[in-house]
Formats: C-alpha cells, structure tokens, sequence
C-alpha cells in the first residue's frame, strides 16, 4: 500500500477548494439552524444557486468574475425572499420539508433542457476560468511543499476561499454578539416569547435566511471555482453532507462549521484512498474496489448516527447547553 | 434546583395597600363603562370550528388598577388573551388601547405600544442566560438592526444602560445572583418571576399576566404578589388570568368573569364574589346546574339558596384570611 499518497491526498484536503465551499455551506446552515433555529434541508439549493449564478454571469454574459459572484450572491438573496416569504411562518418541520422541496425544484430546473442554452442541462457549465485566473496576482509556477503543492491558479482558488471563509467567520462572530444575534437565538428557544417582548420575529428570520444564504451560495462559488459546475453535485446528499459537517463540529458555535468540514472531508478523502487501498491488499476480500467506495459513505453515516447520539452539541459545542436540551 | 429565591418575604413585608375603588361608571354589570379605560373591546368573537371561545360584546379595562380575569376552564380567558395581543386573530370586532385602535396589529407592534403579555406555560429563553433575556426585553435597541449590529460601537453604550436596569429589576426579583446561568436551569417558580421581569424591561403600559401563579409555591406566590401591587404603585395597569381565589381578593381593584366565551359578571372582587352567576359559572355552588343555564343560552333556573350558602362560605374564608394575614404580620 502507498502510504504516502494516502496521507498526501488526505492532508491536501486540510484546504481543498471542496473543503473551503463545504465550510462556507456550513456557517451558513449554522446561521440558519444553530443560530436561528431554521431546518434548512435546501443548503444545497443555495450552492447550487451560488455556482450556476457564478458560471451564467461569466459565460452568457461575459462579465467578470467578480460581478458573478457579486450576482450570485444577488441571486441567493432572492432565492431566500421567495423561499421566505412563505415559509418561514411555519413551525421547525415543515420548514425543514419545504427546504428540501424547494431544494430538488432548483436542481431539477438547472438539470432540465429547457434552459440548456444558459445552464448546459445535465453537462453543466465549464469553461468559465478565464477572468478568474487573469486577476490571479501569483506569478506562473508550482509553490508550497510536501502533499500542499499546488499551481499559481490552485492557489489562488485557495485563497480566495480561505479569505472568504476568514470574512463569513468575522461577520457572523460579530453579529452573534450583538443584540441582533441576541434576538435571534431567542428566537431560536421560543418565537412567541421574544414576539411578545415587541420584536418583528418574521423580519429576524428573513434576515437570517438571507445572511446564511448567501454564505451557502459562496460556499457554492469556491467549490465550482476550481473545476465546473455539474448538476449530479447538488443532490440532497449534498446538503446531507454539509449537515454533517455542521454537527460534527457544533451547530452553535462561530468555529465549528469550519472544523467540521474540514474534519468530514480530511476523513472522506482517508477512506476513500485507504479503503480501496486495503481491498487491492487483500485486507479486504469480501469486497471490490467500487463497493469499497460506498462504504465510505456507510461510514459517514453510522459517524452521523453515533454523533447525534453522543454528541449533539458537536465537539465545539458546550456541554452545559446541552444538560438543557429538550 | 435547590435554592428557590422564594425566601419567604422577609424583605419586603406585605403592607396592605388601598385598592382603587371607583373605576365603573353607572350600574354595575357585565360591560360597565369605566370612568378611565385603557382598553376597550367591542363585538370581539373568535370561533374554533363550532367553539365560540370568545364573545364579548362590550368590555373596558381600567386604567392604573389591577383587574383580574377569572372563569371556569373552556371559558376563553386565554383566547381573549391571545385576541387582545395579536397572537390571534378575531372573527369580527374591534379593540383600542389607549384610545388607539389595535384591530389586525401583529403581536409585535402590540408590544411596541406599550401592552406586554406573559404566558400561561412560561416562556423563559431556556439557552439564552438570565440577564440575556432580560436585555432582550427592552425596547428600541440599536444594535438589533442588522448593520448597526455589526459595529459595537454604536450600541455598547445604550447596551450597558440595558444592563445596568436589568440588573436592578433582577435584584428586585432575588434574580441577581442566577444571572448568568442559563435560564433552563431555573425552577418554575424562577422562570414566573424572569418572564415577569423580562417584560418589565421595556416599560410597558399595560402589563397582561396570564396566570402568574400557576404551580408557584405559597412563599413565592407572596412575593409575586407584592410585585404585581407595585406595577400598579409605579402607574402601570395589570390584567390577569388566575385561579387561585385568595391571590384574586387580595390584589384585584377589579374582576371580571368569563363563562363560555361571555363575560357573565364584573366587579370590585368583594361583590363579585358574592354574585349568584359567579358562583355558579365559577366558585361551584352546584355542579348540577348546566354552565349554559347561568350563561343564559339554555333556559333554566339557577336555586338560589345555594348561592347564598357558598356566598357565606366564601365570607367565612375571607375573615379566615384576614386574620391569618393579621397573624402573620404580627408574627414578623
């Protein structure tokens, strides 16, 4: 077994572009749920939204890359009014039902051919790197060391994200200190409560709804940015995935969004080198390599199970909040 | 929890207070005009499918006093509650607070006018800390916008005033020293008095309690007590929903009674209490007598001497009360 590659590939992923779009997802399900106590099954609508609103911007409109990242956020916005309006009067579960309804309806209009002209339908869209990497002030060459060795654009696709992601931190750090993010956990524990105490709760939650959206539609942005944009990406398991990630590093916590993606995907990129790795090795007789593959996600899932159970305020999470949990 | 804040009230001893007399204009009898109300309701109906939960034709609140709401279970006190604060919606009427009308006004903007509520199954924020919801209540913050929430500055000082009076009224409810606990640690008892608290932070006008005392011990029922008595001494008025008939005579300037979605009798609670419909809607002369009958939606007669023997009970207990009330003072 090449144990080298198995951990190089395993430590790249500490700051993969996939990872750096999975932590933005993540802070922004952490606004939605942890904070305001909103079930968003749909985050991967919002990604898909950020990645398409990104991709359309450049390709049929020949925009910079700034002005698509600009409009996707734009886009996530109205995405949040339109899904909002509606919705977010309706108690936890039927939010989280609506989401993920509304979820498969974005994937399924970016999938569908109608629009083939503009979202390429089941190809999805590629293509659109030029402005990106023109803006990319490294020079030409290989930089880092060891498994972190990348191209001037892998770079600058990284750092982007990790700027990103370092500024969604820095607002919802900032905001969750603040009588806003006061109201807003509030309303988390008990809506009518802080309704009768003269606060428009309705107004909160579309807020918060928009401020999480459009973390997702960024984090949607980094993890299209390096590569392209295909629709088989944004399946519900996406959003699965992001939840995990989610609560394995604490829902209510400002850092845990972050450890917990690249924790989820630090452990996704290990199985899915050293599982195959151990079939080839005879480790594992009972299985093919592509079974092995599969397993992973077995594995992701009995993590997600054992993680609720023992675990729910996730490891950020403190302790004593959840002596209270009902 | 081990340490209810129900010390018994060493503290602050109960003084009896002059109840407000005067309030009602005319006769007295269900809808009175009041000679100053801060509320008025007209035509107000809500119906669940074929339930009429509410149906008062006319009533006004009195300004600056306590009134208390009292009437059998199903008797939709806490409807007219939730009608009054916006947290439902009416059939048809209309209702004015302060003169101003508060038909289809959300819950919030309720609020924002100055008529604050608490709730029967008490609402504490439980993973938010005591003095966070108490700095929840207060009104009119800057930093609870969006943008202006980002920047500290903008809001630090006037947060600090919020905290500097969150502190006072929790040192004034014996909450002081829970402050920063979660309020999910706090006891039932506790949680009465943080919501109670928490709704003072934003200066209301018009304060709605809904049975504060509900599954309070008889110590911290004192305490609570004496609060309700200085909303009213600070030029707040007090409505409330409670069973508990004692805590009802003691503090109530005046009382109303609901039956089946009607106000059937209202009153300084002295007379009141001694009204045959009460006592039958309500206090229990006989239970064979059918509610509608008193309601007058079924014809029927209502035996009057039985009426007048719980009438004399209930005479009976209040010299009682008196006198261990005497008692204890002394004992002090």
């Amino acid at each position: 077994m090449d144990w080298l590659t198995i951990f190089g590939n395993t430590a790249s992923s500490l700051i993969s572009p996939a990872t750096l779009g999975y932590a933005l997802a993540a802070i922004g399900l952490a606004v939605h749920f942890g904070f305001a106590g909103l079930l968003n099954m749909g985050i991967a609508a919002y990604m898909a939204i950020g990645a398409y609103g990104y991709a359309i911007s450049i390709l049929t409109f020949g925009l910079p890359w700034w002005a698509g990242v600009l409009i996707a956020m734009a886009c996530s916005v109205l995405f949040s009014l339109v899904l909002g309006i509606p919705t977010l009067r309706l108690r936890g579960d039927y939010l989280a039902i609506v989401t993920i309804a509304a979820a498969e309806i974005v994937r399924l209009l970016f999938l569908s051919t109608t629009f083939d002209e503009y979202t390429g339908s089941a190809d999805g869209l590629s293509g659109y790197h030029a402005s990106f990497r023109e803006s990319n002030p490294l020079p030409e060459g290989t930089y880092g060391f060891g498994p972190w060795e990348y191209t001037a654009n892998g770079w600058w696709v990284r750092i982007v994200g990790i700027l990103l992601v370092a500024l969604a931190l820095l607002i919802v750090w900032a905001i969750m200190r603040s009588p806003w993010g006061r109201v807003l956990r509030g309303i988390r524990e008990d809506e009518d409560a802080v309704r009768s105490l003269g606060k428009n709760v309705f107004s909160y939650k579309m807020q918060a709804l928009i401020l999480g959206g459009v973390f997702g539609s960024l984090g949607g942005i980094v993890y299209a940015l390096p590569s392209s944009v295909n629709p088989g990406v944004y399946v519900t398991s996406l959003t699965f995935f992001v939840w995990t990630a989610l609560l394995l590093g604490g829902a209510a916590t400002i850092f845990g969004p972050v450890l917990g993606a690249v924790l989820y995907w630090v452990v996704q990129t290990l199985l899915s080198n050293i599982l195959p790795a151990l079939v080839t090795a005879g480790i594992l007789p009972f299985m093919s390599t592509s079974q092995a593959q599969t397993l992973r996600f077995i594995l992701v899932g009995v993590a997600l199970m054992l993680l609720v159970i023992f675990r729910p305020q996730g490891i950020l999470g403190n302790k004593k909040e959840l002596t209270f949990v009902k | 929890m081990s340490s209810d804040a129900a010390t018994p009230a060493a503290t602050s001893a109960p003084v009896p207070r002059q109840k407000s007399t005067g309030l009602h204009k005319g006769d007295i009898r269900p809808g009175v005009e009041k000679v100053d109300p801060i509320v008025i309701a007209d035509g107000v109906t809500r119906t669940f499918g074929g339930l009429t939960a509410v149906d008062v034709d006319h009533l006004e609140i009195p300004r600056n006093a306590i009134t208390a709401l009292i009437g059998p279970n199903g008797a939709g006190k806490t409807t007219l509650f939730n009608l009054l604060t916006g947290f439902d919606k009416p059939d048809k009427g209309s209702w004015t607070f302060e003169g101003r009308s508060l038909s289809g006004i959300p819950a919030f903007k309720v609020s924002q006018r100055g008529q604050v509520r608490t709730f029967q199954l008490t609402k504490s924020l439980g993973l938010l800390t005591v003095l966070e919801n108490m700095k929840l209540g207060a009104k009119h913050q800057r930093g609870e916008s969006f943008w202006a929430g980002l920047f500290p500055f903008l809001w630090r000082k006037q947060e600090e005033e919020f905290e500097a009076k969150a502190l006072e009224l929790l040192a004034r409810f014996k909450l002081d020293t829970k402050k920063d606990d979660f309020a999910a640690s706090l006891s039932g008892g506790q949680r009465k008095l943080l919501e109670m608290a928490r709704a003072l932070m934003s200066d209301p006008t018009l304060v709605m309690l809904d049975e504060p005392m509900a599954g309070v011990n008889p110590a911290l029922t004192q305490s609570l007590l004496e609060h309700i008595l200085d909303l009213k001494d600070q030029g707040m008025t007090v409505l409330f929903v409670e069973h508990d008939m004692h805590m009802v005579r003691h503090i109530a300037d005046w009382v109303v009674v609901m039956a089946e979605g009607k106000v059937v009798a209202e009153g300084p609670p002295d007379s009141v209490m001694k009204d045959p419909a009460v006592i039958d809607a309500y206090l229990g002369a006989h239970q064979d007598v059918d509610l509608g009958v008193v309601t007058g939606r079924i014809a029927g007669e209502v035996p009057s001497e039985a009426a007048e023997a719980l009438a004399a009970d209930i005479e009976q207990e209040q010299a009682a009360d008196a006198a261990a009330f005497e008692n204890r003072k002394a004992g002090e």
